[in-house]
C-alpha cells in the first residue's frame, strides 16, 4: 500500500514581502489518508492551493507516479486526477445535484443541448458510490451541509480523479455527519483513492489519518505515520516546542465591568451557535476568546453589540442590566464593535477617511440639526493623532489607505463612540506586521484607561501574548477558561479541538 | 454623469476634480447653447419660465427619489402618487367629502386640503417602506404594487373621470387652489421658488445633518452601517417617505396648473425622475449621487424635451434620442470612475 502517487518537492512560494512555503516536500500515498497539520499562516492553504493548481509555485516540483506534471487551474489539475473539495461549499443552490456535478463540464447531446438523462444516470450512480440515497435531480438547496459536502465529494471525484484534497471538511457538519463522511473516506481509501486531509481536529486526525504532515512558519517540521504518534506529538510539532507565554501583563485589574450570563443564540437549523456561555470582565482587562471556525466566536461578540437580535441571557454591564436589543442603543450603552471582515462590514466604501471615522458617533458633532464640521473635524485629527494613523488628508477616499491604516479608522471610529467594552473580531486580520504591533500598542493603552476589551483571534501567538485571560469556545459552548499563566498553545488547542 | 461629485472636489486635485464636478453642466451649457441655435425662440424671456415650469416638475420628484436611491432602494409609486394626490386634492375641491345619509359634503379649505394630499402621499412612503423593511422584501417589488395600488385608487376616487374646474367655490371656501400652479413672482412660476426652495433644503439635508449621512452610509455598506449604529430600517422608511411627500407636492403642482385633476396624470413620471437622477451622477447601486447633480439631470431632459419639441424633431425620435442620451451619460460615467479607479490605485 505503500506507492506514492504524487510528491511534491522543494516547493517554495513567495509572495510580496513574505515567503509562504519555503522547500517544502510533501507526499501523498495511494489509499491512504495522508493529513496535513500546521497553525494559521503555517503555509497549509498555500501548499493545498499549489496542489490543485489554484496557485503556482514559485520554485518546486511535482512527480506524478515519480514522472513530473506541470499544471496551472484547478482544471489541468483535474485532467491530472487531482481533485479538490474546499472548505467553503461552492454549490449552486438552485440547481440539481446533476446540474451542480456537471457545473461548467455538462454532458452534451449535440452541440447546443445537456444530454440531462445521461448527466442523472452518471450522478445516481457516482450518488450510491457514496451512499447518498438521493435522486440526483434533487435541488441543492433542499439538502443538509453534511449531504451538500457529499455532493462536493462527488463533483470533485467525478472522472478519474484519483486524488482528492479535502481542506477542513468537518469544519460544519455534525457528528453524525462527520461519521458518514468518515465512512466514505474509509471506502474510498479501500478504492485505491489517495486523500489529502486537513484539519484541525486533532482527535479526527487520529482517528481517520494514515500518515502526518507538520508545517510550521513554512517549513516542513516532521513526517511520521499516524499509529505512532499522540495528540501531543502534533501540538508539540505544530507549535515548536512546549514554550511557556512571556507572563508579564500582571497589572492591577480594575472592579466588575460586565457580567454576561447565560447567553444563547438559535442557530437555524437546530442547535445553538452560542450555547448558555456566561463569563465576566474587569475593568481595563484584555479577555481573550480562542476557538475554530464555526465554534461561535463572532456571534458571541454579534450577540454582545445587538446584531443577533434572536439572542436571549442576561447582560450587565457595570451593574445596570441591558435592555436594548438594537446595535445602536447597545453603542449607547456602552458596547462597540470592530468587525472580522473589514471591507464587508467595518468600512463604507464610498465615505473619506473622515466620514467613515465618525460614522458611529455623529451625535457628538451634531447641534440642534446639523453636523458641525469643525467639532466632527477636531474629533477625527485628535484620532488620526493618537492613533498615528498616516494618511494624505482625512478628506480623501478610504481606499486610499493600507491595510493597517484603514483598520485604525474602524479602531477609530469606535473608540469615538467612547465605549466602555470593546469587542474585537480578529482585529489584525490582513494587517502587516508593523501595523499588529501598533494595534496592540493601542490596545494595552487603553486598558490603561480601564476599558474592558474582548478580543477573538485565531492566532495562537495572539491568544498567548495579549490577553489577560482567554475563554475557549467549542461548537457554541464554553470549553475552557484559562488565565494568563496557565496559557499555553498546546491547551488552547486542545480545549478547541477536542469534542 | 458625476459618479464622484460628493466626494471628489474634497481632495486630490482640485482643478481636475472641479472639471469632474462641472462636466454634468458643462454638458447642460452645450444642450441649451444647442437649441438656442437651432430653435430660435428656445432662450428667450418669454420662453425660459415655461422651460423652467417643466423642469420643475421632474426635478421635485427626483430629488425626493434620490434619497431612495442613496440607499440602494428604488421608488416605482411615485408616479401613481402623483396621480393620487392630484385625484385626492382635486376631489376635495370638486365635491368635498359627501355625506349622503345627511345630504350634505365637508369642505376643507385650500392650504388643508393640500397638506392632506401631502400627508397621503408621506403616508404611502411609509408604507412603502415599512414593508421592505419588516418583509425584507425587494424595494422594486413592494414599489411597483403600490405603483398598481395607488393608481388604482385614483382610478376609484372619481370611477375614472376628471374632476374639471378646480378653481373652487366661495361659498365652501374651497377657492385658492390653482394659486399653486398659476401664480408667479418676479416673473418666474411659483413651482421655481418651490424646487429652488426644496433644492437648499434637500442639500443641506443631506450634506449637514446626520440623516444625510446615514442615507449615504445605508447605500455605501449597510453592515458597515448597521454595526457603526445607524438604524437602517429607520433611515430606509424615511427615505420612502420623503420620495412620497415630494410626489404628492408634484401631484397638487400639476394638478393645480391644469385646474383639473384627472386620474391618468403622473404615468411614467417615475422613470423621468429616475433618469433625472441617473444623469445626475446617482448610483442605483446606492451610496453616490447628490441633490446638484440631480437638479442638473432634471435640467437636461427638461431642455433636451422643450429643445426638440421647437425644434420640430418628431416625438418618436424625441424619445428614442432621449433613451441614447441617458445610456451614453451611465457609460460615460463608467468610463470616468474606472479612470478614477486606476489613478488611486496606481497612487496607493
Amino acid at each position: 500500500m505503500e506507492e506514492l502517487v504524487l510528491e511534491a518537492r522543494g516547493i517554495t512560494k513567495r509572495y510580496p514581502g513574505t515567503t509562504a512555503l519555503d522547500d517544502v516536500d510533501f507526499d501523498v500515498f495511494k489509499g491512504a489518508v495522508n493529513v496535513l497539520v500546521g497553525e494559521n499562516g503555517a503555509g497549509k492553504s498555500t501548499l493545498t492551493k499549489i496542489l490543485a493548481g489554484v496557485e503556482e509555485a514559485t520554485t518546486g516540483r511535482i512527480l506524478r507516479q515519480g514522472k513530473p506534471i506541470r499544471y496551472s487551474s484547478p482544471f489541468e489539475a483535474r485532467n491530472h486526477g487531482v481533485g479538490i473539495v474546499f472548505q467553503e461549499l461552492n454549490l449552486v443552490p438552485n440547481l440539481s445535484i446533476a446540474e451542480n456535478m456537471f457545473m461548467a463540464r455538462e454532458i452534451m447531446r449535440n452541440r447546443f443541448m445537456i444530454d440531462h438523462e445521461r448527466q442523472e444516470s452518471e450522478a445516481a450512480e457516482a450518488l450510491r458510490r457514496l451512499q447518498l440515497d438521493l435522486p440526483p435531480s434533487t435541488l441543492v438547496s433542499s439538502l443538509g451541509i453534511g449531504q451538500q459536502q457529499i455532493v462536493e465529494l462527488a463533483k470533485a471525484l467525478h472522472g478519474d480523479v484519483d486524488i482528492l484534497i479535502m481542506d477542513e471538511p468537518t469544519s460544519a457538519l455534525s457528528e453524525q455527519e462527520v461519521k458518514v463522511l468518515f465512512e466514505i473516506i474509509v471506502d474510498l481509501k479501500a478504492r485505491g483513492t489517495a486523500i489529502v486531509y486537513i484539519s484541525h481536529r486533532f482527535e479526527e486526525i487520529l482517528e481517520i489519518g494514515d500518515y502526518i504532515t507538520v508545517l510550521r512558519d513554512g517549513r516542513l517540521i516532521s513526517k511520521a505515520r499516524i499509529r505512532d504518534i499522540d495528540i501531543h506529538w502534533i501540538v508539540r510539532e505544530m507549535t515548536g516546542e512546549e514554550e511557556k507565554p512571556p507572563v508579564p501583563r500582571r497589572k492591577s485589574l480594575g472592579g466588575a465591568l460586565l457580567e454576561v450570563n447565560h447567553l444563547r443564540l438559535p442557530n437555524f437549523s437546530g442547535g445553538y451557535k452560542v450555547n448558555d456561555v456566561s463569563f465576566k470582565l474587569r475593568k481595563g482587562e484584555i479577555l481573550g476568546i480562542y476557538g475554530l471556525m464555526g465554534a461561535g466566536r463572532t456571534e458571541l461578540l454579534e450577540c454582545l453589540v445587538g446584531a443577533q437580535p434572536d439572542a436571549t441571557g442576561q447582560i450587565v454591564l457595570e451593574g445596570r442590566e441591558i435592555a436594548s436589543s438594537r446595535v445602536d442603543q447597545r453603542i449607547i450603552d456602552g458596547f462597540s464593535l470592530i468587525p472580522e471582515d473589514r471591507k464587508q462590514q467595518g468600512i463604507v466604501q464610498t465615505f473619506t477617511i473622515a466620514e467613515n471615522m465618525t460614522l458611529a458617533s455623529l451625535s457628538r458633532y451634531t447641534g440642534r440639526f446639523s453636523i458641525s464640521s469643525a467639532g466632527e473635524g477636531r474629533a477625527v485629527d485628535d484620532m488620526i493623532r493618537e492613533l498615528a494613523i498616516k494618511i494624505g488628508s482625512k478628506t480623501h477616499s478610504i481606499f486610499s489607505l493600507s491595510g493597517g491604516n484603514q483598520q485604525k479608522v474602524v479602531v477609530g471610529k469606535n473608540l469615538l463612540t467612547n465605549p466602555r467594552v470593546l469587542l474585537m473580531d480578529e482585529p489584525t486580520r490582513g494587517i502587516d506586521v508593523g501595523a499588529k504591533k501598533d494595534m496592540f500598542d493601542i490596545v494595552r493603552k487603553l486598558t490603561d484607561e480601564g476599558l474592558g476589551i474582548i478580543m477573538v483571534s485565531s492566532e495562537l501567538k495572539e491568544m498567548l501574548t495579549i490577553p489577560d485571560r482567554v475563554l475557549v469556545l467549542n461548537k457554541g459552548r464554553l470549553t475552557g477558561e484559562f488565565d494568563r499563566s496557565e496559557l499555553s498553545q498546546a491547551t488552547l488547542l486542545l480545549a478547541s479541538g477536542s469534542k | 454623469m458625476t459618479t464622484s461629485v460628493r466626494n471628489s472636489g474634497k481632495g486630490g486635485n482640485s482643478f481636475t476634480s472641479l472639471l469632474i464636478q462641472l462636466r454634468t453642466f458643462g454638458v447642460l451649457i452645450l444642450i441649451c447653447a444647442f437649441f438656442g441655435l437651432m430653435a430660435p425662440n428656445f432662450l428667450t424671456y418669454g420662453n425660459i419660465p415655461i422651460l423652467a415650469k417643466h423642469i420643475a416638475v421632474n426635478a421635485i420628484l427626483a430629488m425626493g427619489l434620490v434619497f431612495v436611491l442613496l440607499t440602494g432602494g428604488i421608488d416605482l409609486s411615485i408616479g401613481s402618487i402623483v396621480g393620487l394626490a392630484g385625484m385626492v386634492a382635486g376631489g376635495l375641491i370638486y365635491e368635498g367629502i359627501p355625506l349622503n345619509f345627511l345630504g350634505v359634503a365637508v369642505y376643507f379649505n385650500a392650504p388643508a386640503i393640500m397638506v392632506l394630499a401631502l400627508l397621503i402621499g408621506m403616508a404611502i412612503g411609509f408604507a412603502n417602506g415599512w414593508l421592505i423593511t419588516k418583509f425584507n422584501v425587494a424595494p422594486f417589488i413592494v414599489t411597483l404594487g403600490m405603483m398598481y395600488i395607488a393608481r388604482g385608487l385614483a382610478l376609484l376616487r372619481s370611477n375614472g373621470a376628471t374632476f374639471p374646474n378646480l378653481q373652487g367655490a366661495s361659498e365652501h371656501n374651497t377657492t385658492g387652489f390653482p394659486v399653486l400652479g398659476a401664480a408667479r413672482l418676479l416673473d418666474i412660476p411659483l413651482s421655481v421658488w418651490i424646487t429652488a426652495a426644496l433644492a437648499f433644503f434637500f442639500i443641506y439635508l443631506a450634506r449637514k445633518t446626520p440623516f444625510g449621512r446615514h442615507v449615504y452610509a445605508v447605500g455605501g455598506n449597510e453592515i458597515a452601517a448597521k454595526l457603526s449604529g445607524v438604524n437602517v430600517d429607520r433611515i430606509k422608511i424615511r427615505v420612502y417617505m420623503i420620495s412620497g411627500l415630494t410626489a404628492a407636492l408634484v401631484g397638487l403642482i400639476v394638478t393645480s396648473e391644469l385646474v383639473a385633476a384627472h386620474p391618468a396624470t403622473g404615468t411614467s413620471y417615475e422613470m423621468n425622475a429616475i433618469a433625472a437622477a441617473v444623469l445626475g451622477g446617482t448610483s442605483l447601486a446606492g451610496g453616490r449621487g447628490t441633490i446638484g447633480g440631480t437638479l442638473v439631470g432634471a435640467c437636461i431632459i427638461g431642455v433636451l424635451n422643450d429643445g426638440m419639441v421647437m425644434m420640430g424633431v418628431s416625438e418618436f425620435w424625441q424619445t428614442v434620442i432621449k433613451g441614447i442620451v441617458i445610456i451614453a451619460a451611465v457609460i460615460l460615467d463608467q468610463v470616468q470612475a474606472e479612470i478614477q479607479r486606476r489613478s488611486a490605485m496606481a497612487k496607493i
